[in-house]
């Protein structure tokens, strides 16, 4: 469906340098002095105008999430790029590092400069210590090059960059989190409000990006507002990288226009489903945080925010975990849970509590059924969990659970046949 | 589920009697000073304690969090509450090679169950322990963040991708032997692209 030149990843794979001289023949850094000569109100309007939504999951507005931004500069603004990258079914930002690293400086850079920030942090997770490699040395370059550091471009406009190394925290995706995080204390979300716009980093006003929003940011501005908004649907524009993993033959990440047909990215990209199309059980759009889809609703769902949200299901990080009818779904959903489980930061008593729970009654269920009591119960404890804690973790261990629910209730009904050993 | 193994403080007997950061690891730290504010030294913690566990053998001792407080002039108990809460610190011994393999559903869909016990049964340890000779440590891990590669493998800073038993049965051998081995996925597909792997295609 994308076509060729609209493609803004074009080294996604990696069959090409990463570093500065290969990335400039592949358009970037183009005309930076040019940019940075507009207004930073001028960026931010065209990026509001593309329509761009973030990437991190939650598909806010990233032209108005800059705008929130105050606009004297009296203070120390902060930009803070998460790529704390950890949602299960999701592997489009390690690309992005190790094979486009240049896109995200300058994404930085554009970014910076439209939100006043002049300190910028890439938290990257801790685990991507070769692709660190790589994107330290790319900033390294940018520095070599007046690209970033003190008065870029013969502009006025000072920007430093530096990697701040995760150490393997889920719940420090969450941006709040991840701003304690970058403090150095425990990842626990904030109460919001006060948001980072006003109150973040150092209590200073602090924009929170992931890795995928501003990666593709310097394109739109070069390209134009109306080029991006012209690719996918409605409020819902521009491109994505979509991850399918799972039961497929060719499991890959792919750059597609949002609005894609779930159906056509499996069966062009992924190699379609191992068995074939009608070996389809159910497929987890959206990163491991999402309620699942059953085949009936995957045959012709589009992917985009809007359309999965009235599936039943959400766009979240475009991770498309695919299951066919050879897995046995409540154990990929236990291991959800105990994902959950493991990863709750235990602040908040309904996550830290509920997720123990979650886990203990799938894991009873995997191996022993469940009586349609149990299922009323667990459906209840997620309910409990759901919308009743700081931060969205606890509401990410109740969709899959919830969706299962939904969808798969008779199945569960029944006494499972056989039991694979659970490691 | 015992992914805690090596978040446990160790035994007295193995805790070291000392520990400072060496010449080089020492300007690394000042140069990492210098990236924060200077009145929010907090935020060292955690890339000081990354470098105190790269010197120390993959763990942190008691006396590194200790160093690390008297380093930056914070009180110890915040040094101790980053290393227990961030799952990447060990707290007691791994091996030479610390093998974690990821466990998560996309991993799991494509068979890490059957490469994990074929792991424990290969280093003859079970998941969360260390093998006698300290050659190698084995932890089950959640999600690494490469799904479209699974199932992966990580030893001590290297992924390794789309394994299957064979692969991963060479992985490990050329590992005893020392020998050179390549980092990232093992069915010879660059990255992430669409491309039939080794895979298993009966699943």
């Amino acid at each position: 469906m994308i076509k060729k030149d609209n493609i803004i990843f074009k080294n996604l794979y990696g069959r090409d340098d990463p570093f500065l001289k290969s990335a400039m023949k592949r358009g970037d850094w183009k005309d930076t002095k040019k940019i940075l000569k507009k207004t930073p109100q001028d960026i931010i309007s065209i990026i509001k105008e593309s329509g761009l939504r973030g990437r991190g999951g939650a598909g806010f507005s990233t032209g108005m999430k800059w705008d929130f931004m105050p606009k004297s500069r009296d203070k120390q603004h902060y930009l803070v790029i998460n790529a704390d990258e950890g949602e299960p079914g999701t592997c489009k930002d390690r690309d992005i590092i190790r094979n486009e690293p240049h896109k995200l400086i300058e994404g930085c850079l554009i970014a910076g400069y439209a939100i006043g920030a002049t300190k910028c942090y890439i938290y990257i997770r801790g685990e991507f210590l070769n692709e660190a490699t790589i994107l330290q040395k790319a900033i390294d370059e940018a520095y070599n090059s007046n690209l970033l550091g003190k008065k870029i471009k013969g502009s006025n406009f000072d920007f430093d960059l530096y990697l701040h190394y995760g150490s393997g925290a889920y719940v420090c995706g969450e941006e709040t989190a991840l701003i304690e995080s970058l403090e150095g204390k425990k990842g626990q979300p904030r109460l919001k409000p006060p948001f980072p716009a006003s109150v973040g980093l150092y209590g200073m006003p602090t924009t929170v990006n992931n890795v995928e929003t501003i990666a593709v940011v310097p394109t739109i501005v070069r390209r134009g507002h109306e080029w991006f908004s012209k690719l996918g649907r409605k409020n819902n524009t521009g491109s994505k990288i979509f991850c399918i993993s799972g039961n497929v033959n060719t499991p890959c990440n792919v750059e597609e226009e949002l609005g894609v047909p779930l159906k056509y990215l499996i069966q062009k990209y992924a190699g379609d489903v191992v068995g074939g199309w009608d070996n389809l059980q159910a497929v987890i759009p959206g990163g491991s945080s999402v309620p699942l889809l059953p085949k009936n609703l995957c045959e012709d769902v589009l992917m985009d925010f809007d359309s999965l949200k009235d599936a039943g299901s959400a766009l979240g990080t475009a991770g498309v975990i695919v299951i066919n009818k050879n897995t046995n779904i409540t154990k990929v959903i236990l291991r959800l849970s105990e994902f959950y489980k493991h990863e709750s930061c235990g602040q908040c008593t309904p996550c830290r509590e509920g997720t123990g729970w979650l886990m203990r009654m799938m894991d009873r269920i995997y191996k022993n059924g469940a009586t349609a009591q149990e299922l009323d119960l667990l459906q209840e404890v997620t309910k409990q969990i759901e919308g009743h804690t700081i931060c969205a973790l606890g509401d990410a261990a109740a969709w899959p659970i919830q969706g299962l629910l939904k969808h798969f209730r008779n199945d569960l009904l029944k006494k499972p046949k056989k039991v694979d050993k659970v490691a | 589920m015992s992914q805690t193994s090596f978040k446990k403080i160790a035994e007295e007997k193995i805790q070291p009697k000392d520990f400072s950061f060496d010449r080089d690891n020492m300007l690394l730290a000042k140069k990492i000073l210098k990236i924060y504010p200077k009145n929010f030294k907090e935020s060292s913690i955690m890339p000081l304690l990354s470098i105190a566990q790269n010197q120390n053998n993959g763990w942190l001792p008691k006396k590194a969090i200790e160093y690390v407080s008297d380093f930056l002039e914070i009180p110890e108990i915040k040094v101790l509450e980053i290393a227990t809460f961030y799952s990447m610190y060990n707290l007691s011994p791994v091996g030479k090679f610390h093998v974690e393999v990821c466990t998560t559903s996309p991993c799991m869909l494509r068979g890490s169950d059957e490469i994990l016990s074929f792991c424990e049964k290969k280093l003859a340890i079970q998941e969360g322990g260390i093998s006698k000779d300290k050659m190698f440590s084995l932890s089950r891990v959640e999600c690494l963040g490469a799904c479209v590669n699974a199932p992966i493998i990580k030893i001590n800073k290297n992924y390794y991708e789309d394994l299957d038993l064979n692969s991963t049965d060479k992985l490990i051998n050329n590992l005893l032997n020392d020998k050179k081995i390549k980092i990232g996925s093992q069915s010879g597909r660059k990255g992430s692209e669409p491309r039939k792997s080794s895979y298993d295609k009966k699943r």
